[in-house]
């Protein structure tokens, strides 16, 4: 094939990427995702000069004295402070790229183990199959957030244990996808050609497969960051995270759980304690819906077009 | 109907391996600890004496080979023993049996407004499309998918009861939970507003519908997206068959057009993930009643987890595992019940 007939073939599959493009530039919620996370990027990346680290490890906070009363925005602490006098603002900046890092981290494992494992059972099929489908079954047998809970209580609190956690419970639904995508590409004419060119197995699952099979599941994936960030989140605020002084958003509500409403006269004293945090979940996990909402509806074949 | 009753039968018959594998998995869990550890399930309290612990371990076989404990895990989990729970302070089963009424007084209104609501504003949504009726009921369904449960129910507490202090959180006032929990006030289901119509106390019913609103609101608001969106979608799909435009060509009204031809063939899609829903609703429940002081299943889970109580978190797990997996089966049904294309495919 020479490199006219090359492009030639490629067109159908540029015209739909360049299709799905302008259907997202012309999509103001996923440009209105785009720009929030944009912004977070932007707050992770500057971290450092936003919310300059008083210790060796960054994200642990800084806090002063241990007055357990959260005490109001003031000009040292914009944010105002949770229990223990957590400074809100570090811990929200800082919190961004905790945020990033359980996204990425809990998406990539769980990619690694859904497209290896959705891959061999769809390619080889029978008893391996069979097997896998089954355990994916047990794990779907349970809502995530109960099973990852059960998971980390049984390995002990802890950030670490937290993402270990979502990872055994995300990596299902990747290997499904990735299987079934699998088994639509096994079919194809030109894995039977290189089969009978005599390509090893290993070869036409990885180079001749998987490429034409992977990219839904990875933007899949992709998009769901947020709502990982959201289990976590919740997972920190039910005292599972790592601790009252670690730099997490759902930490910092945790934190504050104790302090929701006021005293007598000014019940709405703490109210900073636990929604500045949250606002940045909210959006965070917001920026990423919004794209994936967009995204789920360009890609949707049957309302794709209309 | 022959073919339903076939296909109910072989959905029975499937549940068995998922409902061992469940077991499997949580006794997998049981297994990273350490005997002495898991020995803590069967005392009250702390254990003063290392020798009851090693008795307890030789009785119930901790240290047996794997094949052998789980032959008397799954012996004492059939006869409903979870062991104790730390946090609740009784066994596990009955802290569960405890608390099962109050979250399903909770979810026997969160589910079926989330539902109705989630099909009424879908549909809005797909015959106004690209209008701003659309443009509004995807944000908000967009906004609460993306709201962390607590936060909302945080800031609903904050407001109606630290502010304006209207609806107060927990599942009675304090004087009406004390007459509700006496000898005089009898407990039929334990769901409050139901007994105390049986027993004629409607100011019990009235005061729980009072403290009800607020965590039946976060509910709705967090599960209500994943309706919103399946529902437009599978109704915009609906709009746009052959038949919907013959049913307009003949000169029948829109509105009968989309109620009787669209909606009906677009609610398929809404049964199955129902399923889905149940999941979201068990995991809501768990912040939700945590935040709501709500002493149901979720807050019992929610405090088991925070004091690592394993005994309690197990249990839960295994308990709602089970529910689920009985869940998705109804749900199946309903589905091949409602679409012979599965029963009979």
């Amino acid at each position: 094939m020479n490199i006219e007939e090359f492009k030639k073939s490629l067109q159908p599959t540029i015209r739909e990427l360049r299709f799905t493009l302008k259907r997202v530039r012309k999509s103001p919620l996923s440009l209105a995702g785009m720009v929030i996370l944009a912004f977070f990027a932007a707050i992770a990346i500057l971290a450092p000069v936003l919310a300059p680290p008083t210790s060796t490890d960054p994200y642990q906070m800084p806090h002063t004295g241990w007055n357990p009363i959260p005490s109001p925005p003031s000009p040292e602490h914009p944010f105002g402070t949770t229990y223990q006098q957590y400074d809100i603002y570090y811990g929200c900046i800082w919190g961004t790229r905790t945020a990033f890092r359980i996204g990425v981290y809990v998406v990539g494992a769980a990619l690694l183990i859904g497209i290896t494992l959705g891959s061999i059972a769809g390619f080889y099929g029978g008893l391996i199959d069979e097997i896998l489908m089954r355990l994916t079954d047990i794990i779907y047998a349970f809502p995530g957030l109960i099973l990852a809970m059960a998971f980390v209580v049984a390995l002990g609190r802890g950030l670490d244990n937290v993402l270990l956690a979502l990872i055994l419970v995300g990596w299902p639904t990747y290997a499904r996808v990735t299987r079934g995508e699998v088994m639509r590409v096994r079919e194809e004419d030109f894995v039977e050609a290189a089969k009978a060119i005599g390509c090893s197995n290993f070869r036409i699952l990885l180079r001749h497969i998987l490429p034409n099979a992977i990219y839904p599941v990875l933007i899949m994936a992709s998009l769901d960051i947020g709502g990982i960030v959201l289990t976590a989140a919740a997972l920190s605020f039910l005292g599972l995270g790592s601790g009252p002084s670690y730099a997490d958003w759902g930490q910092l509500v945790a934190n504050s759980r104790d302090y929701i409403t006021g005293s007598y006269g000014n019940t709405l004293a703490y109210w900073h304690a636990f929604t500045i945090p949250s606002i940045f979940i909210f959006t965070f996990v917001l920026g990423w819906n919004l794209l994936g909402d967009a995204f789920r509806d360009i890609l949707d074949p049957t309302i794709r077009r209309r | 109907m022959g073919g339903l009753r076939s296909y109910i039968l072989r959905r029975l018959l499937l549940m068995i391996p998922v409902l061992i594998g469940v077991s499997l998995l949580i006794f997998a869990v049981t297994q990273m600890f350490t005997p002495e550890q898991r020995a803590a399930a069967f005392i009250r309290g702390e254990p003063k004496n290392p020798n009851v612990v090693k008795q307890i371990i030789k009785k119930y076989h901790l240290d047996a080979p794997v094949y052998v404990q789980y032959y008397y895990w799954l012996t004492r989990l059939l006869h409903g023993d979870l062991g104790i729970s730390r946090s609740a302070h009784i066994p596990v089963t009955q802290a569960i049996l405890q608390a099962a009424p109050a979250t399903i007084e909770l979810v026997m209104f969160a589910i079926p407004i989330t539902i109705l609501l989630g099909i009424y504003l879908g549909v809005l949504s797909a015959v106004h499309r690209d209008t701003i009726i659309d443009h509004l009921t995807r944000v908000w369904a967009i906004i609460g998918w993306s709201l962390p449960t607590f936060w909302l129910a945080l800031l609903l507490i904050a407001l109606f009861y630290g502010y304006l202090g209207w609806l107060p959180p927990g599942r009675l006032d304090p004087q009406i939970e004390l007459f509700a929990t006496s000898s005089s006030f009898v407990k039929y289901t334990g769901i409050y507003w139901i007994d105390g119509l049986l027993n004629g106390h409607p100011e019990v019913t009235l005061n729980s519908f009072k403290h009800l609103i607020l965590p039946v609101i976060t509910l709705v608001i967090i599960s209500i997206a994943l309706i919103i969106r399946v529902m437009r979608s599978s109704m915009l799909e609906a709009l746009n068959k052959g038949y919907i435009v013959l049913a307009r060509a003949k000169g029948l009204p829109l509105k009968i057009v989309i109620n009787k031809h669209a909606r009906r063939n677009a609610l398929i899609p809404v049964v199955t993930v129902s399923g889905v829903l149940a999941a979201g609703m068990l995991c809501g429940v768990v912040i939700t009643e945590t935040c709501f002081n709500y002493m149901g299943l979720g807050y019992f889970a929610a405090h088991a987890a925070m004091q690592l109580d394993i005994p309690g978190v197990l249990g839960f797990a295994l308990f709602v595992g089970i529910v689920f997996v009985i869940a998705n089966l109804i749900v199946d049904v309903m589905y091949a019940y409602i679409d012979p294309r599965i029963r009979l495919g």
